[in-house]
C-alpha cells in the first residue's frame, strides 16, 4: 500500500505536512484552517446582514427621518438581511465552519476524508459570496424580491433589483450550493467511515450528530433551491415561463405565459423548511455537549437524543407547505401539514426536557458558554412555543404576514442558533486559538444580548396581534393600528441598535485574547470528548500527533462515581476508570 | 469493547450493526462519498421532473405530441421516437461496456479495463452527439426555450432544460471516464498500491446517468 489517505493513517508521515506560509494558511488543506476560513468568512457577511438589519429598524423605528432609506433600499436591506442571515451565514457557519473543526476532531481522524474537496468548497464559497456582495454594486442594486424570492415579482419591474441584482442572487445561490456539496460529502463520509477505534456512532458527540444530519438534510434539500433557482434564471434571462403565468406589467404584456407562481413556493420550501433544522439541529447537539459539559453531568438520555435529531431531520421534509397557508391549497393538504408540523413538536420537546434533566441537579458552572446555552433554552422555547400557534391553519391565516411571524422565526432560528453559535466560539475558542478570553467582558456581551433580543422581540409578538404587517416600507394612516404600535417600534429599533453594538464587545474580546490573552490550558473545561485530548493545542496538521487515538467510551462520562475526577476522557480505557452510562453496558 | 455487543433478537441489533465501529459501510470513502453525492443527485433531477410535470398541468396551451415532434424521416414516413430509441439503446449498450470495465479491473487487466471505459466513453459521446444533432434539429424547426410552433411554450424550456442537465452530467462522465482509463492505462493506480475500485465508482457514476435517462425518457418521451 503506497498510498494512505491523511484522515486513516495510523502513523502520521511527516513530509506530507505543508511547508510553506501559503500552503499552511491560504490554500490549505487542513480542516482545522478550513474551518477558521469558513468561520471568519461568514461572520464577516454576518456582519453587513447586521448593519442592513440596523438600518431597517432605522426607518421602521423613526420613519422618513433618514434621507438615505428610500423603498427601494429597504425592500433591498430586507432581502440581503434574510438571505445573508440564513444560508451564507447560519449554514456556512455551523457545517463549513464548525462541522470542519469539529468533525475530524471528535470523531478521532486526522482530516476530511477528502481534503483537497474539502479546500476546493471553502474557495467556491468564497466565491458565491463575492457574487453576492457584487450584486450591491450593479446597476439596479441588490434584488428586494425578499428573502423567498417570490415569482412573478422577484423577477417583473417595480420590484428593486431586478436588472442584475436577482440574477446575481440566483447565480451566487447556485455557487453556495456546488460549495456545499463538496463540503457535506467530505462531513458525511468522514462520520460514516472514518471514525476512530471504538469510536462507534453511538459514541459520539451530540454535536457530531446534529452537524452530520443537518449536512445530510441539506444534501437533499438544497437540490430544490437549485433547481428553482435554474427555473427563475430561465424565466429571467430566457423568457421561460415555469414560475411565470400570463400577466400584464404596467399595462404591457411581458409575454409570459401558462406557468406556476405555486410551483416556486413549493420547491423553495421544500428547500426552506429543512434549512430550518440545517441551521437548528448543529445548534441542537452544540448545545447538548455545552450543557453536559458545564453541567458536569452525562447528557440526559443520549440515545433519545440522537432519535430526536434523527426523527425531526426525517420530519423536516414532510412539514413544507406550511409556509404556505395563505397561498391557497385543498384544505386537506392544509391538515396534513399542519398535523405533520405539530408532530415535530414531539421530537423537540424531547430535546428541551432532556436539557432541562441535564441541568437539574447538575454541578453547574456559570462560566460564558453555559450563560449561553442556558440562555438559548430560553429564546428557543419561545420561539418554538409561537411555532405551535403558526403550525395551525387557523391561527396561522391571521398572523400570516405579520410581525408575530418575524418575531417567530427570529426567536427559533435567528437569536436561538445566534446564541449557540457564539456559545460555541467561547467553548471552543481555547483549543482553535490556544488562548483564553476575558470572562467579564464574555459575560457582558452575553447579558447585553440575550436582555437586549427579548426587548426586540417580545413586543414583536404583540405588534403581530395587533394586525402590523411585516416587510413594509412605512404603515400610513392606518386605521387599526393604535398609535402606540410606533412607539414600541421605535423601542424595538433602540434595543435593535443597543444589541448590535454589544457584539462589539464579542470582538474586543477576541482581538485582547489574540493579543494579550493567557495561555489556554489543553482542557479548560475538564471536558471528556476527543478534541480536547490532543496532543498540541491548538491541534497540529493531523491533529493526534503519532498515533491515532482509541476511544473506550461514550463522550459523556461527567461525574462517574468511584472516580476521583469529575469527567473521564474518552480515550481513557475502562481498566484505568469505570464506565459511566455507556449505551453498551446497558444491556 | 469497541465491538457492540450484539444479541440476537436484540431490538438494538441492527443500530449496533450500523453504528459498529470505525465504518459504517465495508466501503472505500470514495464509493460512499460517490453513493451519497448520487443520493443528491437524484433529488435534482426528481426536482426536474417534478417541476416539469407541475408546468405540463398548469399550462393552458395544449402540449406537443412528442411523437410527432421528435420523429425523423429517413426519405419515407417519419418514423416516431426514432432518434430517442437509439440514443437510449447506446446508453444503455454503454452501461454494459462499463459494467465490463469493472469486472475487467478488478481482474487487474489494465488493456482491457482501459479500452473498455473508452468504449464506454465513445458511446457516452455519441449519445452527446446525437442530442445535439436533435437540438439543432428543433431549433431550426423554431422550438426555443420561450416559445414553440407546436403548443405550450414550456415544453421548450423543459425539453432544452432537462436534457441539456442530463447532455452535462453525460458529457462529465464522458471526461470523467477518459481521465481514469488515462490512469489505468499508465500505472497511475499501480504506483498508489493497485487498487482499481475507481473503475467502479466511475461505474456507479455513468449507471446513475443512464438509469436518470431513463426516467426523463419516459417521462418526457413517452408521456
Amino acid at each position: 500500500m503506497g498510498y494512505v489517505a491523511i484522515a486513516d493513517r495510523d502513523h502520521e508521515i511527516e513530509h506530507h505536512d505543508p511547508q510553506t506560509f501559503i500552503s499552511k494558511y491560504v490554500w490549505s488543506q487542513d480542516h482545522k484552517v478550513i474551518a477558521i476560513q469558513y468561520g471568519c468568512t461568514a461572520i464577516f457577511v454576518g456582519l453587513i446582514a447586521l448593519c442592513l438589519s440596523a438600518m431597517m429598524r432605522l426607518q421602521l423605528g423613526f420613519p422618513d427621518s433618514f434621507s438615505f432609506i428610500n423603498p427601494e433600499n429597504y425592500y433591498q436591506f430586507v432581502t440581503m438581511h434574510g438571505m445573508i442571515m440564513v444560508i451564507y451565514l447560519l449554514t456556512a457557519l455551523f457545517l463549513g465552519g464548525f462541522g470542519n473543526y469539529l468533525i475530524p476532531l471528535m470523531v478521532g481522524s486526522r482530516d476530511m476524508v477528502f481534503p483537497y474537496l474539502n479546500m476546493l468548497s471553502y474557495w467556491v464559497y468564497l466565491l458565491s459570496v463575492i457574487i453576492l456582495l457584487i450584486s450591491f454594486f450593479v446597476p439596479g442594486g441588490a434584488t428586494g424580491a425578499g428573502w423567498t424570492l417570490y415569482p412573478p415579482q422577484a423577477i417583473m419591474a417595480g420590484t428593486p433589483g431586478t436588472e442584475w441584482g436577482i440574477i446575481l442572487m440566483l447565480a451566487s445561490l447556485g455557487v453556495f450550493i456546488v460549495a456545499f456539496t463538496m463540503g457535506g460529502l467530505n462531513y458525511i463520509t468522514t462520520v460514516l467511515q472514518a471514525r476512530c477505534r471504538g469510536m462507534t456512532l453511538m459514541r459520539m458527540p451530540l454535536s457530531v450528530w446534529g452537524i452530520f444530519i443537518a449536512t445530510i438534510l441539506g444534501l437533499l434539500a438544497f437540490p430544490a433551491l437549485l433547481v428553482s433557482a435554474i427555473m427563475m434564471l430561465f424565466d429571467k434571462t430566457l423568457h421561460t415561463s415555469f414560475f411565470m403565468p400570463a400577466i400584464s406589467s404596467a399595462g404591457m404584456d411581458p409575454g409570459y405565459t401558462g406557468g406556476s407562481p405555486i410551483l416556486f413556493q413549493h420547491l423553495f420550501w421544500f428547500f426552506g423548511h429543512p434549512e430550518v433544522y440545517i441551521v437548528a439541529l448543529p445548534a441542537f447537539g452544540i448545545v447538548s455537549d455545552l450543557l453536559s459539559t458545564h453541567a458536569r453531568k452525562n447528557i440526559f438520555g443520549y440515545r433519545m437524543m440522537v432519535w430526536a435529531i434523527i426523527a425531526i431531520g426525517g420530519l423536516s421534509f414532510i412539514v413544507w407547505a406550511h409556509h404556505m397557508y395563505v397561498s391557497g391549497m385543498n384544505p386537506y393538504f392544509g391538515f396534513f401539514f399542519a398535523t405533520t408540523t405539530l408532530i415535530i413538536a414531539v421530537p423537540t420537546a424531547i430535546k428541551v426536557y432532556n436539557w432541562v434533566l441535564t441541568l437539574w441537579e447538575g454541578n453547574i458552572h456559570l462560566r460564558v458558554p453555559m450563560l449561553f446555552s442556558i440562555g438559548f433554552i430560553f429564546t428557543f422555547l419561545h420561539g418554538g412555543l409561537t411555532g405551535l400557534f403558526l403550525g395551525n391553519v387557523t391561527i396561522d391565516l391571521p398572523l400570516s404576514d405579520t410581525y408575530f411571524v418575524v418575531a417567530h422565526f427570529h426567536m427559533v432560528m435567528g437569536v436561538s442558533p445566534i446564541l449557540v453559535v457564539f456559545g460555541a466560539i467561547y467553548h471552543w475558542w481555547p483549543k482553535i486559538t490556544g488562548k483564553m478570553y476575558n470572562e467579564t467582558l464574555g459575560k457582558w456581551h452575553f447579558w447585553m444580548t440575550f436582555l437586549g433580543t427579548y426587548a426586540i422581540y417580545l413586543p414583536m409578538h404583540y405588534l403581530g396581534f395587533q394586525g402590523v404587517p411585516r416587510r413594509y416600507f412605512a404603515m400610513g394612516n392606518t386605521d387599526f393600528l393604535p398609535a402606540s404600535a410606533q412607539d414600541l417600534n421605535a423601542a424595538i429599533t433602540v434595543s435593535a441598535l443597543f444589541v448590535a453594538a454589544a457584539q462589539i464587545l464579542f470582538f474586543v474580546n477576541v482581538i485582547w485574547s489574540l493579543k494579550k490573552g493567557p495561555k489556554a490550558d489543553p482542557n479548560p473545561w475538564d471536558a471528556t470528548s476527543l478534541e480536547w485530548q490532543t496532543p498540541d493545542t491548538p491541534p497540529k496538521h493531523g491533529n493526534w500527533g503519532h498515533d491515532l487515538p482509541t476511544c473506550h467510551r461514550w463522550a459523556y462520562d461527567y461525574s462517574v462515581p468511584g472516580y476521583a475526577d469529575d469527567f473521564i476522557p474518552q480515550n481513557v480505557p475502562p481498566d484505568i476508570a469505570p464506565v459511566g452510562r455507556d449505551h453498551e453496558e446497558d444491556h | 469493547m469497541s465491538e457492540a455487543v450484539v444479541e440476537a433478537g436484540d431490538a438494538n441489533t441492527i443500530v449496533n450493526d450500523f453504528s459498529r465501529d470505525k465504518q459504517v459501510f465495508g466501503v472505500p470513502w470514495g464509493k460512499a462519498m460517490m453513493w451519497i453525492f448520487l443520493l443528491s443527485d437524484t433529488f435534482i433531477f426528481s426536482c426536474f421532473l417534478v417541476g416539469y410535470m407541475s408546468v405540463r398541468i398548469s399550462t393552458t396551451d395544449p402540449w406537443p405530441l412528442p411523437s410527432e415532434v421528435f420523429a425523423l424521416s429517413f426519405g419515407g414516413d417519419p418514423i416516431p421516437l426514432i432518434l430517442i430509441a437509439i440514443m437510449t439503446f447506446i446508453l444503455i449498450t454503454s452501461s454494459g461496456t462499463m459494467a465490463m470495465a469493472v469486472n475487467m479491473g478488478y481482474r487487474k487487466d489494465r488493456k482491457k479495463t482501459f479500452w473498455l471505459m473508452v468504449a464506454t466513453a465513445a458511446l457516452g459521446a455519441s449519445f452527446v452527439g446525437m442530442q445535439a444533432f436533435e437540438w439543432t434539429k428543433l431549433i431550426m424547426e423554431g422550438v426555443r426555450p420561450w416559445g414553440n410552433p407546436f403548443g405550450a411554450a414550456q415544453f421548450g424550456s423543459s425539453f432544452f432544460m432537462i436534457t441539456g442537465f442530463h447532455g452535462l452530467h453525460v458529457s462529465a462522465g464522458v471526461i470523467y471516464l477518459l481521465v481514469v482509463a488515462n490512469r489505468v492505462r499508465n500505472g497511475f493506480y499501480e504506483r498508489r498500491g493497485g487498487n482499481y475500485e475507481i473503475v467502479e465508482i466511475t461505474g456507479l457514476y455513468w449507471h446513475f446517468v443512464d438509469l436518470v435517462w431513463v426516467f426523463i425518457f419516459a417521462f418526457f418521451y413517452l408521456w
